[in-house]
């Protein structure tokens, strides 16, 4: 009887505990605010300007109140306050709001009066979150890598053991071949030992002399022979000035599949000069800028088993380097140095083309000659950008007339000539003029 | 036995020869000097000028044609300028949507969204976070405030001067306006 009556106290107390823990965690999040809803009101308000761990547009902001508090002596109403009206602070004259403004060069913070205490709690909550608890990381106390982390993370594994197998396949298959000569050999001795005749095939006329001696045979293989040859040498000499295939080392590693194929950033975000002008422009250095001025790493899931996230984050650094971000401070340093991109796409002098007049009133696709470029990690020329492979193109596209300006007076021009008008073709419009590409 | 090894012999040889062709190099040409400009090429380097290369800016204070100096400033002073005072100069006739609407889905709607909710594709990767609504009540954007901010870039926004030319950021500034009018519905 005394042992149940202990078993049931003991119960009794875990309950009781239980219920006192569940209560005082309920009570300390209603205090404190919600991490969770904190963190998609800072994701859509905040994280513009704000980073955790690091000086972005303004400050970051990891547990921003109990700083402000230990080291300004600054409480969550200032914080309200300065939330929803910073300029106002700044104009009233508070200390430390006049303080951060001038120490952000008078970049003033956007009032949020849209934001209620409770939200500003819920982001406040987030950014006292420790890091640790919720994405343990490298660095963290007690941090315990998981399990299978290092094969997944390692790609040259894969790699190794696949060549470990083809290596021992190999050696298995040459064991194999040397077996059975010896075997052979053995075989051999033992016939010869025993007395054994061996029925050695008949000598008869080698298959060459044969081929030698026949000569209508000689005469066909010698025709076969310059032909192929000569298919060969006219394939070779074909093919001398076209740079299909090519795709050189850049300094800078840039990744269209990042860029144009994950991210759906479009090819005239950064080509922008390929709307209006003859040449699509390599862009300059403030356009990688304008997102990567907030994007200073790739995210773990960008990194490939070739392309590790480590090598990405230091591709960007050159890219910083290059354009002289200093991004612990974020401020431009001013020491820029041009980057040597190696031209891919080039046509010889004799050839004119033009961007603009494809791209903005044909309506051609960037894909339809430089293939698929939002696929590819570096870029190859996908076209021989030969004359016939212009030409082709012209005898076989048609025109995109229909509430197209630019056409509209050729248009009416062309319907007398040639009547049907749905099938218009860009040769017909001049498309295999020599002058037009040509002098 | 000795037709065999001729034949690898002459097989590594062939390989060998086949391997020497890179794909990083680029091919040979007939003639070059009928292949290469004679003049300038765009970003060719170029050892007549100082920094070593063809592209260089235009002479400071110069006026390239067919442009309108900005003349407010690139300061918080200035953006406050130019959201009150500055007006577009298009008329409702000049005003082209869907030119607008192809413009911001190429430079905007990557960040900005589609709708103007500020929420783009990049937003919704959690690649760049942060992106106001164009219906943000702390912000209340008007075109002066928007043409400066697409000049000039704000926070984390860069300039976008160099992307589109006036005329299509006062377009552009049409479209967004009307992506505001739709969002405050």
């Amino acid at each position: 009887m005394k042992q149940v009556i202990h078993r049931k106290l003991s119960s009794n107390i875990l309950r009781l505990s239980l219920i006192i823990l569940i209560a005082f965690s309920s009570s300390l999040s209603a205090q404190e605010g919600d991490p969770a809803a904190g963190k998609a009101l800072f994701n859509t308000n905040c994280a513009s300007c704000h980073k955790m761990d690091k000086k972005m547009t303004g400050p970051a902001l990891r547990n921003v109140e109990a700083r402000l508090a230990e080291d300004e002596g600054l409480d969550r109403e200032w914080l309200y306050s300065w939330i929803k009206n910073s300029a106002g602070m700044v104009k009233s004259g508070d200390a430390y709001a006049n303080k951060i403004y001038a120490e952000y060069k008078g970049v003033a913070m956007t009032a949020f009066p849209q934001l209620s205490n409770a939200d500003i709690d819920n982001i406040l909550a987030y950014t006292a979150v420790d890091p640790c608890v919720s994405n343990p990381k490298p660095g963290c106390p007690g941090y315990v890598p998981p399990p299978g982390g290092e094969a997944t993370s390692s790609g040259d594994g894969d790699g190794a053991s696949n060549n470990l197998i083809l290596g021992a396949l190999a050696l298995l298959f040459a064991l194999l071949a040397g077996a059975l000569v010896l075997v052979n050999r053995t075989l051999r001795s033992f016939a010869q030992e025993k007395g054994v005749q061996l029925n050695e095939a008949p000598k008869g006329t080698p298959i060459w002399k044969a081929f030698v001696q026949n000569q209508f045979l000689v005469l066909v293989t010698a025709i076969f022979l310059l032909l192929a040859s000569g298919y060969f040498v006219y394939g070779y000499f074909m093919q001398v000035g076209v740079n299909q295939g090519y795709e050189p080392v850049q300094e800078i590693h840039f990744s269209h599949r990042i860029h144009a194929g994950d991210n759906g950033v479009d090819c005239k975000y950064c080509h922008s000069s390929a709307r209006v002008s003859k040449t699509s422009g390599i862009p300059s250095l403030n356009v990688c800028m304008n997102c990567h001025k907030s994007i200073s790493e790739v995210a773990d899931a960008t990194a490939t088993v070739e392309h590790s996230k480590d090598f990405y984050d230091g591709e960007i650094k050159k890219l910083y380097a290059a354009v002289g971000w200093d991004d612990a401070n974020q401020e431009y340093t001013g020491e820029t140095k041009p980057v040597k991109w190696t031209r891919i796409h080039n046509l010889p002098d004799f050839a004119y083309f033009n961007h603009s007049q494809h791209v903005s009133v044909a309506g051609v696709e960037c894909q339809t000659c430089h293939g698929p470029i939002e696929e590819m990690e570096i870029v190859s020329q996908h076209a021989p950008l030969t004359m016939g492979w212009c030409i082709n193109c012209h005898r076989e596209t048609n025109v995109k007339v229909k509430d197209n300006a630019y056409y509209s007076k050729i248009h009416e021009q062309l319907a007398k000539k040639y009547g049907d008008l749905d099938q218009i073709k860009a040769a017909q419009m001049g498309g295999l003029e020599c002058g037009k590409c040509h002098y | 036995m000795k037709s065999i090894i001729k034949i690898t012999i002459l097989t590594v040889v062939l390989i060998s020869f086949a391997s020497c062709q890179k794909d990083s190099r680029p091919n040979y040409e007939y003639m070059p000097n009928m292949y290469e400009s004679v003049g300038y090429e765009t970003y060719q380097e170029s050892s007549a000028f100082a920094n070593g290369v063809e592209a260089q800016l235009p002479v400071e204070g110069s006026i390239p044609r067919g442009y309108t100096p900005f003349d407010i400033a690139n300061t918080n002073e200035g953006f406050l300028l130019a959201k009150e005072t500055l007006k577009s100069p298009l008329d409702s006739a000049k005003v082209d949507l869907a030119r607008g609407k192809v413009l911001y889905d190429i430079y905007c709607g990557i960040c900005h969204g589609n709708k103007g909710k500020g929420q783009g594709k990049l937003v919704k990767r959690e690649k760049i976070l942060g992106v106001p609504s164009y219906a943000d009540a702390g912000r209340a954007i008007t075109e002066g405030g928007a043409y400066h901010t697409i000049y000039y870039g704000k926070n984390a926004m860069g300039s976008y001067a160099n992307l589109i030319n006036e005329e299509e950021r006062w377009q552009v500034i049409a479209y967004v306006l009307k992506l505001k009018a739709d969002l405050e519905k």
